[in-house]
């Protein structure tokens, strides 16, 4: 087991080395840095004094250990668009995008395993098949195509909720949350269903074909025979034995879900780090892209390595087989 | 022609509806969008034939100051909006198909090499398309596309649009292929055909492409459909935000970002047509890719 863990956070932190690189060559790539920091009216000793003075003068391998060592320490450098550092805007516009995470993680997890037992238990029925059905266009439809739907609905048509925007947010601390105001929770309602809605089909349709093949086991039928009644054959004896891929897929959307944030930030101009992130690409910001790539691939990294361990502390054949 | 018509897969065909009227609405989309200057009232692109006046035209209705009226309407610039769907289902098809075939180039010839050579060649591709793995396909494409974009010169950035937007979905879409390809290799390479080849003395290359390759087609194929669907959507979702086609040359994903912001003005018809356009596509491809993989593969059957 030791050796397995050893072997699977080795291989993690090679990931992360690699794309430190990609993230690091990013800025040597994409013009010159002294271009971007002097002006038109500069002289080669200007030029060479702040080459020198950035260490942009040493080699290639320096640089980039440098680069690893300040990233690690949460340096990203200064935003070339909004001249802040990296770091302060990242934080500011965290909590944004968590909350949202949050919101619509615990939704797709609770409407995702509810519904799932539910069209696995009436496989026949009407109301079954017709969520079935619905879920099949909810995966073809692309999430952005969703968001706007639902602003057309709700926003537009009804009138009922805000179309953009967190609403009104509570500062405690260095955290600002929407949770606290009635305009931060009708905010909150329509990105959280946008984002959680792909997320929420994938866990019901796990769910439902993983129900379908426990309930056709024996020790559930024998469970029906002693006369133990539906509920408890259902709940006890059925959905927990669904219960670990349905953790582990669970376990992977949640960087997903992360991810996929952006699309849903950038619809309902919600403010936060997927929105940076887009207009970092649109104005080429190289140091928030570099900044964003490495706190995400931190993230899915340390995600899979986690349900990487838990599997294989679940599953005893995983690890003879590395 | 009469051995086709008698195999299986004809025959699973020709019995089920939804593969019947999902490869219907797939031709006609791309025929549509192959003879998208002739079938288009107007050219949108050419400054000349645009009338300023015709801007907001609802569908079927005449215009308030011309008269004229337009099939599906016209967007803020009097753009007859029938005309730019066409135009950007050729730019979506366009950008869809050549990222597939980027993917599809990249990952067999990755997935032959790692399969046929094994050893430390199979090791470094099939590790580095664990670690792609490991980040949603979007997101890849995306940062592909922010560096791509960074490194044009600031003149080319919109001309070279849609050449950076295929290498990004077909940079982010090749791991599949090449998984397929290897698992698919690894068993021909046992078989005696392969020794055969080796002992008349052909090199690894031709043997590679000339014995393996057509035997490890047909899972390619499904995997090619799929993920034009995917494409389309990635395609689609990149020009929605913005980081994508741009607004000179408009795909399916650009007219809805240009029609989300009439939405809250009534203007409805600029942004739900180009999106049903886009919906419709890529459900055919799904279905169409989703009928293949079962036909092809009899053990699911």
């Amino acid at each position: 087991m030791l050796s397995f863990i050893v072997k699977r956070v080795g291989q993690s932190v090679l990931v992360l080395l690699v794309t430190g690189l990609v993230a690091f060559s990013m800025f040597t790539f994409v013009g010159d840095p002294i271009d971007n920091m002097l002006g038109q009216e500069r002289t080669m000793e200007d030029v060479e004094r702040l080459r020198a003075q950035l260490g942009l003068d040493k080699p290639f391998v320096v640089q980039y250990f440098r680069f690893l060592e300040q990233a690690a320490q949460g340096n990203f450098g200064i935003s070339y668009r909004q001249g802040r550092p990296v770091a302060e805007i990242l934080m500011e516009r965290a909590p944004a995008t968590l909350e949202l995470a949050a919101v619509s993680g615990v939704l797709a997890i609770v409407m995702g395993i509810g519904l799932g037992v539910f069209t696995a238990i009436r496989r026949n029925g009407v109301a079954a098949n017709l969520i079935m059905s619905i879920s099949l266009i909810g995966v073809s439809l692309p999430t952005f195509l969703i968001g706007i739907l639902l602003i057309y609905l709700f926003s537009v048509e009804l009138g009922w909720l805000p179309s953009f925007g967190r609403g009104e947010t509570v500062h405690i601390g260095g955290w600002s949350t929407g949770f606290l105001t009635e305009s931060g929770l009708k905010a909150l309602i329509l990105p959280a269903i946008t984002l959680g809605l792909y997320q929420m089909t994938l866990i019901m349709r796990l769910v439902r074909s993983e129900m379908l093949e426990v309930l056709r086991q024996d020790y559930i039928r024998f469970a029906r025979a002693r006369g133990l009644g539906d509920r408890v054959v259902n709940f006890r004896h059925a959905l927990k034995n669904t219960m670990v891929p349905v953790i582990t897929v669970i376990g992977l959307q949640l960087g997903s879900i992360i991810a996929f944030a952006i699309i849903t930030e950038t619809v309902f101009q919600w403010p936060g780090v997927g929105l940076l992130f887009i207009n970092a690409i649109q104005f080429v910001d190289i140091p928030v892209m570099a900044a964003y790539l490495m706190l995400i691939s931190v993230m899915f990294v340390a995600i899979n390595l986690l349900v990487d361990i838990l599997y294989a502390m679940i599953d005893p054949r995983l690890r003879a087989a590395s | 022609m009469n051995r086709f018509l008698d195999s299986d897969v004809f025959y699973a065909f020709r019995t089920s509806p939804v593969a019947i009227v999902s490869l219907i609405v797939t031709v006609l989309m791309v025929l549509a969008a192959v003879f998208a200057p002739l079938i288009a009232t107007t050219n949108p692109f050419d400054p000349a034939s645009l009338n300023l006046m015709n801007g907001f035209t609802a569908p079927m209705e005449p215009n308030a100051f011309t008269g004229e009226s337009f099939f599906l309407g016209t967007d803020d610039q009097g753009r007859d909006v029938f005309s730019t769907i066409l135009y950007g289902l050729r730019i979506s098809l366009f950008v869809g198909v050549a990222a597939v075939m980027l993917a599809m180039v990249i990952g067999i010839f990755l997935g032959l090499l790692s399969g046929y050579v094994g050893g430390w060649t199979e090791t470094i591709i099939m590790r580095a398309a664990d670690v792609q793995l490991t980040f949603p396909s979007i997101l890849v494409a995306m940062l592909i596309f922010g560096v791509a974009k960074g490194v044009t010169p600031v003149e080319y950035r919109d001309q070279m649009a849609i050449w950076v937007l295929i290498l990004a979905i077909g940079l982010s879409d090749w791991v599949q292929f090449a998984r397929v390809v290897r698992g698919a290799t690894l068993v021909e390479k046992s078989k005696d055909y392969v020794a055969a080849a080796r002992l008349i003395g052909r090199s690894p290359l031709t043997i590679m492409i000339r014995h393996i390759l057509p035997n490890v087609l047909s899972p390619v194929l499904v995997i090619a459909t799929i993920s034009l669907a995917l494409a389309i959507i990635a395609e689609a979702t990149l020009s929605f935000l913005g980081v994508g086609a741009p607004a000179t040359q408009p795909s399916l994903g650009t007219l809805i970002r240009i029609g989300q912001g009439f939405l809250f003005s009534g203007e409805w018809w600029i942004l739900l047509f180009p999106a049903c356009t886009l919906l419709v596509l890529a459900l055919a491809v799904n279905l169409l890719g989703d009928w293949l993989r079962d036909a092809l593969n009899p053990r699911l059957r």
